[in-house]
């Protein structure tokens, strides 16, 4: 098996290796035959990758010893489903999800678009540029195919990584970091071509939103993984590698804005190709502090020899990317200038500054420690409080200006209309402020601020629907016409749920701590919990103990048996039990731990609203999907215009 | 493992074949130069990107209007201009992009 899945990685090198030589001199050469043939090699690539993956599931799923990556990451007693999930639980098989992944949608991306041959002609050699170092990495320096004489049992897998989130997050997010090589090829692709037209934003354009949906619900189902799993009490530690994965959604979320202004109005090619190359540079960052082993995280691997080369390669990926737009500045600039500072490109244009001043500072808070410990050899690290003061700083505004965007017209608004349509939401807010404060919010100013402002977005986006249903005629019109601009509002509508969620679990929470004996209660936000005594439990690959709890509080009466639970080889793991409040839309979240005999040391989290994040995730799907499907007009529309535009002079 | 070998073999005779297959169709081609837009079809097609956001830039601008978001005298203010914008567009496409991009066209 392990000499297939070897012939097959290398095969994918040579046909990659070929799609990048081949392919940039015949594009430089304007060689079609050999252009064409690039093409077809990366096309093969796929399949060829897709077999080795086949070879390594095959090994998993059989727990096959000989496979020093099956023996290090599984065992015979590991249920089926998380040993087929080792494979992105190491770092030699992500490495080959990332490579699957990548031919995949260079694949499909290049044949969806192989009419356009002038454009295709230098993407396919950034493609292969891309796929040729994880295929290199993955047939010479970091091979999931060694082998070895087959050990009794394999070293089993982490125990928060046996989770069923575990099956979805990390693929989740895999398809979001490496969906954005596409816009990154194409927008590369342009501009080693001299096309600085928008065809590359026409071809890309649902690649970049469905890339940007994957990595939004993957880091979301991640939360949800470190809340259930993690048994901290939260959801988002602010961790390098979390953070990692919010960088590049945060740069593509100001491309998805600022590339509308470029067909809407023709202005900010140059930005647009920043945002590109920083959304596609920062998911490669992402993935070399996994690997490399710099940050001390839960979710990276260990030190590993991967660093360097990942290093050097997104040194050079970053290098390509200014050079290549310096050189190209002279074809991207245009002559068309902002006409007012009160308009809908305004509006983009400071969501745009806040969105990428926040993915900045959480990149300096990344990288802080790391240089702080290179440079003066003092271990530094940036906590929470240093990411909460910038989300603070910079998500509160963007709050805000999500709701007034809408409200804007194109071009620019006078202060009297604005003023008018201002009214309705600008008083929702006022009057949910007030009312918050005179109930006792005002304890937390962040949290109210955050409820106020989701009140006017979320009165904005109720408005926008309202009025835009009285000039269509029914709401299915008004979006199916308009797909793209009302989806977006429904991603906003979930932006809002998350906010809320986000402002009432952490503001607003109650955090208990205390240790009971049998019989003895507790009692945090209105809730009491009283303790009964423990039991044990008994899994696949585990035993453990539950403390047996019952609570009462806000009309609601329920059980909750949080514990540990301790793995035969990986050892033990905390078991959080939460039950989620119908009524509140919280959460009372426990956690336990023995002290003696049956004396327990009982956590308590009442976490207000946080069920309305996982909402929010629902929600955001429904927005994305709205706004990537197809439009039936504007597809004849784009391809009548490209068919003309690529048709010889004087047709 | 033999025969992980020989599929590998297979594997990759396919694949050459498959990468070689332009080559193979067309063995000597009349022109193997690749496509490449004229500088009048750059021209034609920068047009008709300018064509269509003006077009665009005059639907939005009757839908903020029909929704509230631009009062009667910004909307008197914005739309000649915009028209007038949309119609030079059309023209230096020609007689035809006219006719193809009228309302009733």
């Amino acid at each position: 098996m392990a000499p297939l899945g070897r012939a097959a990685l290398l095969l994918a090198f040579g046909l990659i290796a070929y799609a990048l030589v081949a392919g940039s001199y015949g594009a430089w050469r304007r060689r079609r035959r050999l252009a064409l043939s690039a093409q077809n090699a990366l096309l093969a690539a796929f399949p060829a990758t897709l077999l080795a993956s086949i070879v390594l599931l095959v090994a998993l799923g059989r727990r096959d010893m000989t496979f020093v990556y099956v023996w290090q990451h599984t065992s015979h007693e590991l249920p089926l489903p998380y040993a087929l999930s080792a494979f992105w639980g190491g770092q030699e098989g992500s490495l080959l999800l990332w490579l699957l992944v990548l031919t995949g949608y260079g694949a499909l991306a290049v044949w969806l678009n192989r009419r356009s041959r002038e454009l295709m002609a230098w993407t396919v050699p950034v493609f292969a540029l891309v796929g040729s170092f994880f295929v290199f990495m993955l047939c010479f320096v970091s091979s999931p195919f060694h082998m070895q004489p087959a050990p009794v049992d394999g070293q089993g897998m982490v125990p928060s990584l046996q989770n069923p989130y575990m099956l979805a997050h990390p693929p989740m997010l895999y398809l979001g970091y490496v969906g954005l090589t596409v816009p990154f090829a194409f927008a590369m692709g342009a501009l080693l071509s001299g096309r600085t037209d928008e065809r590359w934003i026409v071809a890309t354009r649902r690649w970049t939103l469905a890339a940007w949906t994957f990595l939004g619900i993957g880091q979301l189902l991640g939360s949800h993984w470190a809340y259930v799993e993690i048994g901290w009490g939260g959801y988002y530690a602010w961790d390098p590698v979390e953070n990692a994965a919010l960088m590049p959604w945060l740069a593509a979320t100001a491309f998805l804005h600022s590339v509308m202004i470029q067909e809407k109005r023709g202005m900010l090619k140059i930005w647009n190709m920043v945002l590109v190359a920083l959304a596609f540079n920062l998911s490669l960052f992402g993935t070399f502090l996994t690997r490399s082993g710099v940050i001390d995280s839960i979710h990276s691997f260990s030190q590993s020899p991967v660093g360097g080369w990942f290093l050097a390669f997104l040194g050079v990926m970053v290098a390509f990317s200014i050079v290549l737009i310096y050189l190209r500045l002279p074809l991207l600039r245009t002559k068309t200038k902002l006409e007012s500072l009160v308009s809908r490109e305004a509006t983009f244009l400071y969501n745009n500054l806040l969105l990428v001043a926040l993915c900045l500072t959480i990149l300096w808070g990344v990288l802080y420690p790391v240089l702080s410990d290179a440079v003066r050899g003092q271990t530094r690290s940036v906590s929470k409080p240093y990411y909460d003061f910038f989300l603070h700083t910079f998500g509160l505004p963007l709050l805000f200006l999500m709701g007034l965007g809408p409200l804007v017209a194109w071009r620019r608004a006078s202060l009297r209309s604005l003023g008018k349509t201002f009214l309705i939401p600008f008083a929702a807010a006022v009057a949910t402020g007030a009312a918050l404060l005179a109930l006792g919010f005002g304890s937390a100013w962040p949290g109210l601020l955050a409820y106020t402002f989701s009140a006017f977005v979320g009165a904005s986006i109720v408005l926008e629907f309202v009025r835009g249903r009285a000039a269509a005629g029914s709401v299915f019109r008004l979006v199916g016409r308009n797909r793209r601009r009302y989806g977006g509002y429904v991603v906003h509508a979930a932006v809002v749920l998350l906010a809320i969620g986000i402002a009432g679990s952490s503001a607003y929470q109650t955090v208990r701590e205390r240790t009971l004996q049998p019989g003895q209660s507790l009692t945090a936000a209105g809730y009491t919990l009283t303790y009964h005594g423990l039991t044990s439990v008994k899994g696949p690959n585990y035993t453990g103990f539950r403390a047996q709890l019952t609570a009462s509080g806000h009309g609601e009466r329920f059980n909750l048996n949080p514990g540990m639970n301790d793995y035969q080889i990986e050892g033990p793991s905390n078991e959080a039990s939460i039950y989620h409040d119908p009524r509140t839309l919280g959460d009372v979240f426990t956690k336990a731990q023995i002290v003696k005999g049956d004396k327990i040391d009982l956590q308590v989290f009442v976490k207000p609203l946080v069920n309305l994040i996982w909402v929010a995730g629902f929600v955001f799907v429904i927005g994305s999907i709205i706004a990537m499907w197809p439009d039936a007009v504007e597809q004849r529309r784009l391809a009548a215009r490209y068919a003309a535009g690529a048709a010889p002079a004087g047709i | 493992m033999h025969w992980a070998l020989v599929l590998a073999a297979v594997l990759a005779v396919v694949a050459v074949v498959f990468v070689a297959r332009p080559f193979l169709r067309d063995p000597a081609p009349a022109s193997d130069r690749l496509d490449e837009l004229a500088p009048e079809a750059r021209r034609r097609l920068a047009l008709a990107e300018e064509r269509d956001r003006a077009l665009a830039a005059l639907k939005e601008l009757e839908f903020d209007h029909r929704t509230g978001k631009v009062s009667d005298e910004d909307y008197r203010a914005q739309v000649g201009p915009m028209r007038r914008r949309a119609a030079e567009a059309l023209r230096a496409l020609g007689p035809a992009e006219e006719l193809r991009s009228s309302p009733g066209g």
